[in-house]
């Protein structure tokens, strides 16, 4: 299994052909305490890049776009009555949706942890 | 020999209550006075009024009479006047205070402007009245219309818009309108990172997609980037000028120009005119529609004191579209068009009536009562007013770009860094010190923002005494008093709201 990120903080953790898609720990510390997110329906098709699920922190609502393209498999339904999941557990419980994945090739154009903590650093 | 009999005038009995910190048995703080909820101060079964009972009552409604309770309070005349005072005053108003919300212009009502609009022959009137009976509003609205005209240098005005994001909306109206005439189904609207909240959701329930263009390090948009992004498909830009950065876009003529060479039109964003009024004409600049928030630009009241106002100039381009009803000045009498004229473009209607009628009159006396070398005063004092700000704190707080500045002066949270203050406990403690807080984490483009805008309606005095309570409040985070600010307001009504908890369980009814 093996986990890649993205610029818009954005994590995907891929098996064989499914990857499990959530926000950073940077991300959720940035947006503060998250009181509601949008998951997509299972069986959507999105394309890497698209707007694929939203998420409102008391800050702000926040667009989350998909890490690659593919049909949704599944979605965590405990966000719909817990959101602060994401805030408490961004890399394990608080995972947005799984996705299978339509072309591996666009897992390149991502980043590894290294990578991510380099480009979260180059944030501050 | 002095007699020293009777009630004590020292004050001493007074500050050992308050060192001892008794707590009132009512939950009033001395003349702060607690309030409940006026469902729990009146009940259904009560009422206020004794009206005599009514002698063979026999209704007329048949079965449509209502046959339940009608469920509301009934409180007497004193305890209702009460309820709503004691409201009112946990409240701040710019009658209150210095209002430093960036962006929002809370500058100062003119009593006079007031005394205009309750004149019998403008504020007594109803929009339904005979022509004939109403000549002087028209003549009025005219008269502002000119004026509206004259300051932005534009060919035709739509005074109907009741807001600015209305404006907003008329003005992008008005464009897809003039695109859908030529046959051109354009689908992207342009939306700088600098521009106001309001315009990319303009453009999204007007059916654009919006293409958001970045800022550039110096705050402006990023000219490069926007002329890029150019095309057949765009069918305007929307730029906010003075930007939210509180910077003026100077590039704004190239802006234009690009849009024009594709065929597209230009919007501006003329929240923030009353930083340029009587020294730039939007027209000048190839500007194709602009909202003006009266409350913002010509001291109209403002968020909760409203009604709003937002006129939209248009350019000769875009004049034809523009929405009914509007006045016309004939030779012998002014007139309302109603109904599109024969083979008319006009896109329709927006409102019920002609506009906000109680604004158009406090704008109007604004503009007269300063005239036109006054209005280019106020552009002058706003910017001076937030350059001195600017320039009284950037030695303490960080300035996100170097002055000067227009309108209003932006800050950012660095000067908070390792503090453990973050913006939103500064905005709070501000509170303590009696004054609404600026705007915060808006605009977006700089991390934990701080946009003041004090205003060309306050005196250099009140300004030096913000800056002053902003200075302490830097040194007492820099110096580590983190309680003074992560549990503030400590003084205000209520205390810290609980934020999260009223967005994760809200409470939606009074009672459980």
């Amino acid at each position: 299994m093996t986990i890649y990120y993205s610029e818009d903080h954005e994590w995907i953790s891929v098996d064989g052909n499914v990857g499990t898609v959530g926000i950073t720990n940077y991300a959720q510390n940035a947006l503060g305490d998250i009181v509601f997110v949008e998951v997509p329906e299972v069986g959507d098709d999105f394309a890497k890049g698209d707007e694929v699920a939203v998420v409102e922190s008391v800050k702000a609502a926040s667009e989350i776009y998909s890490p690659v393209g593919g049909k949704i498999t599944e979605t965590n339904g405990e966000l719909e009555d817990n959101a602060a999941l994401v805030n408490s557990s961004p890399d394990g419980d608080g995972w947005f949706f799984k996705i299978n994945i339509s072309d591996s090739g666009e897992l390149e154009g991502l980043m590894d942890a290294d990578g991510y903590k380099t480009f979260i650093a180059g944030l501050e | 020999m002095m007699n020293n009999q009777g009630r004590p005038t020292n004050n001493n009995a007074a500050s050992d209550a308050q060192i001892t910190g008794y707590k009132s048995y009512t939950g009033s703080r001395g003349l702060e006075q607690e309030e409940l909820l006026i469902y729990e101060i009146g009940d259904t079964q009560r009422t206020g009024v004794d009206l005599p009972e009514v002698e063979d009552f026999k209704s007329c409604l048949g079965d449509v009479e209502r046959d339940q309770e009608i469920g509301l309070a009934g409180l007497s005349e004193p305890e209702a006047m009460r309820h709503y005072t004691r409201l009112s005053r946990k409240n701040y108003a710019i009658d209150m205070g210095l209002y430093p919300l960036g962006s929002c212009t809370m500058k100062h009502n003119p009593r006079l402007n007031e005394k205009m609009a309750r004149l019998p022959g403008l504020g007594d009137i109803h929009p339904m009245q005979p022509l004939s009976t109403v000549q002087g509003a028209l003549d009025l609205i005219d008269t502002l219309a000119h004026w509206l005209k004259t300051l932005t240098g534009m060919p035709a005005v739509a005074m109907s818009p009741k807001a600015g994001a209305h404006g907003e909306l008329c003005g992008l109206m008005a464009i897809r309108t003039a695109l859908e005439a030529k046959g051109d189904g354009r689908s992207i609207v342009l939306a700088p990172e600098s521009a106001h909240g309001t315009n990319p959701a303009t453009a999204a329930l007007c059916g654009y997609k919006v293409v958001s263009i970045p800022a550039t390090s110096e705050g402006r948009v990023d000219l490069a980037a926007m002329k890029d992004a150019m095309g057949p498909e765009i069918a305007a830009i929307m730029v906010t000028n003075p930007n939210t950065c509180g910077l003026f876009e100077r590039e704004i003529v190239e802006m234009a120009d690009a849009i024009h060479a594709v065929g597209g039109y230009f919007y501006c964003d003329g929240a923030n005119f009353n930083a340029i009024v009587g020294k730039v004409r939007p027209g000048d600049l190839g500007v194709d529609a602009m909202h003006i928030n009266l409350h913002k630009t010509f001291s109209t009241p403002h968020g909760g004191g409203g009604p709003g106002a937002g006129p939209v100039v248009l350019s000769e381009a875009l004049a034809p579209y523009a929405p009914i009803p509007y006045v016309v000045a004939g030779e012998e009498e002014f007139n309302m068009v109603e109904h599109d004229v024969e083979g008319g473009e006009s896109f329709g209607r927006m409102t019920a009536f002609h506009g906000q009628m109680g604004m158009f009159v406090r704008a109007l006396s604004y503009m007269m009562s300063h005239g036109a070398d006054g209005l280019a005063r106020v552009a002058e004092d706003s910017v001076l007013n937030a350059n001195y700000v600017l320039a009284s704190l950037k030695d303490v707080m960080s300035a996100s770009y170097e002055g000067p500045c227009m309108h209003e002066a932006l800050f950012d949270d660095h000067f908070l860094k390792d503090t453990g203050v973050s913006t939103l406990d500064f905005a709070k403690a501000m509170i303590d010190e009696g004054y609404h807080p600026m705007t915060m984490y808006f605009p977006l483009v700089v991390h934990g923002a701080m946009l003041v805008e004090p205003t060309e309606s306050e005196s250099k005095q009140s300004v030096d005494q913000f800056i002053e309570m902003m200075r302490h409040l830097v040194k007492a985070a820099k110096g580590g008093e983190v309680e003074r600010f992560s549990g503030a307001p400590y003084n205000a009504p209520l205390k810290r709201l609980d934020e999260t908890g009223a967005a994760r369980n809200p409470k939606l009814r009074w009672e459980d």
